[in-house]
């Protein structure tokens, strides 16, 4: 965390128009979900006739392109990292990101798994973690109606500090990208390298300071 | 003076059509015995679309989803709503089922622009479901302008006009029933929207479309609604005597398409196509040997 940047608070809150236009953002939420894990079992539920979640504006949608809200209902393996950063950079901003139960948060059960990644906070900003294995739809509910709340006091700024810390978010992800290289594979002379070079970059990346760091 | 009209009812039409939206989203609601959104969820989801940024991939994709809007919003400048024409034509109904396809040909143009297979397939489904509905609808067109021997959508609305035993409902009831049907796969609701398809091709057309896209898209679906409805209220319900009862008599034909897609299942393409052509076709065409026999 040493080389994110470090910015006040009024410089990353938004601005006064924008806190109007927050108004409606915050009433009409469109998720995408990234059903990786058991979360996905929790969503039909919160949608449908008992608890309802279009009450609140809140509703489904198809592609990234069209929604506000990427929910990662449950463990982030190696490999669905780079899946779930790609679908994260194709929606347009303002965009905003909620773990969904305990494995975005710290791993959950898979916490000394091979495979996944523990803190989803290191590799993309996360806006709301809902806590739980798994959440019932009414903690789902609590939990995007505390989104609802920080999009209207414009302080769900995670699109924000993706851009601003973009090396830094760059540089976690591609140490874990790095590692789903096959192994067994032949080492073309072509592909080695490309992974020499990736690794050269990276490295200068670690080793200056992140631009305008205080 | 009629452009400052034509502009107003440009307006007026998305903005009756996107309560339209509201009122099915509560009925779709009711159905499944929800609470659902409250009626203006439509008119923010609108400003919020146009409130994020968006992606464009082409130049002609910004010009189609334009054009898709302007020809719908074209036709319901020349939509007789009560009496009151904003456009002084006395609704020309030959143009404006000429305009109408223009939103679905903006779509295609722009939805081809962005690359998308997806998008592709969808707006190849939207254009032959067109052919399905406009071949019934066409039929229809001819038996009642052929019953009227007039093509002005406000002489008919005239000749209706003396209480519900003139009403076109009333006296050509095969008719009624193949314009509900068409209407039905107009608006692309259920049974008839295999182009839409969130579960199986992403929504269709409007998979690479966000922020102002959508929200343009959107806006094109509201005037849809506006123009479809109010053109089966002056050939069919008589029109009106007033504005306010001219939406209602819209209203109410649009709440009967969303109960109608809140209890059925997703035709295939091929079979709505067929569905379209077999019933709503044939009974458009025993509708026209009739008036033919009768009128």
């Amino acid at each position: 965390m040493s080389d994110m940047l470090s910015i006040s608070r009024e410089e990353i809150l938004d601005g006064r128009w924008e806190r109007i236009l927050n108004f409606f953002r915050s009433r009409s939420l469109w998720m995408l979900y990234y059903c990786t894990g058991c979360g996905a079992i929790e969503l039909p539920p919160s949608m449908t006739s008992r608890f309802d979640l279009e009450r609140f504006g809140i509703g489904p949608m198809a592609t990234p392109r069209q929604s506000d809200i990427l929910l990662i209902t449950g463990y982030i393996s190696l490999k669905t990292l780079k899946r779930v950063v790609r679908t994260y950079e194709q929606m347009p901003e303002p965009k905003w990101v909620v773990g969904f139960g305990s494995c975005p948060i710290n791993g959950g059960i898979y916490w000394d798994s091979y495979a996944t990644v523990n803190h989803l906070e290191k590799y993309i900003p996360v806006d709301v973690s809902i806590a739980g294995c798994m959440p019932r739809p009414q903690a789902v509910i609590d939990g995007l109606q505390k989104l609802m709340r920080l999009i209207q006091r414009g302080e769900a700024v995670g699109y924000k500090k993706y851009q601003l810390n973009n090396q830094w978010y760059k540089t976690n992800q591609r140490e874990v990208l790095e590692r789903t290289e096959p192994v067994l594979a032949p080492a073309s002379s072509a592909r080695a390298e490309k992974r020499a070079r990736r690794a050269e970059a990276a490295g200068a990346l670690v080793g200056e300071p992140a631009g305008g760091a205080s | 003076m009629s452009v400052l009209k034509s502009i107003l009812a440009g307006f007026a039409a998305m903005a009756v059509g996107l309560f339209f939206m509201g009122v099915g989203r509560q009925i779709s609601a009711r159905l499944q015995r929800r609470v659902g959104p409250p009626l203006w969820q439509p008119y923010v989801d609108v400003i919020k679309c146009f409130a994020r940024k968006s992606t464009s991939h082409h130049f002609i994709m910004d010009l189609g989803s334009m054009m898709g809007l302007a020809g719908l919003v074209a036709a319901a400048t020349l939509l007789p709503v009560a009496g009151w024409l904003p456009f002084p034509s006395g609704g020309p109904l030959i143009v404006i089922l000429y305009l109408m396809p223009i939103g679905y040909l903006g779509m295609a143009m722009g939805v081809s622009a962005s690359g998308n297979p997806l998008a592709a397939i969808g707006i190849g489904r939207a254009l032959t479901l067109m052919v399905g509905y406009e071949v019934p609808f066409a039929i229809l067109l001819l038996s009642i302008v052929a019953a009227f021997n007039t093509s002005l959508l406000s002489v008919m609305a005239q000749v209706q006009s003396g209480g519900l035993g003139t009403w076109n409902a009333v006296r050509m009831p095969l008719g009624f029933i193949a314009a509900l049907i068409a209407m039905q796969a107009m608006l692309a609701e259920k049974p008839f929207d295999a182009m839409i398809a969130p579960a199986e091709i992403a929504s269709g057309p409007m998979v690479e479309l966000g922020g102002k896209f959508l929200g343009m898209a959107f806006l094109q679906h509201a005037v849809s609604i506006y123009v479809v409805t109010g053109l089966v209220v002056n050939m069919f319900l008589g029109g009106a005597a007033s504005v306010p009862v001219f939406f209602l008599k819209q209203l109410v034909l649009f709440s009967l398409t969303m109960g109608v897609n809140g209890i059925f299942a997703r035709f295939r393409i091929e079979q709505a196509t067929a569905f379209l052509w077999l019933s709503a076709g044939s009974l458009a065409l025993v509708q026209l040997v009739l008036n033919l026999i009768l009128y």
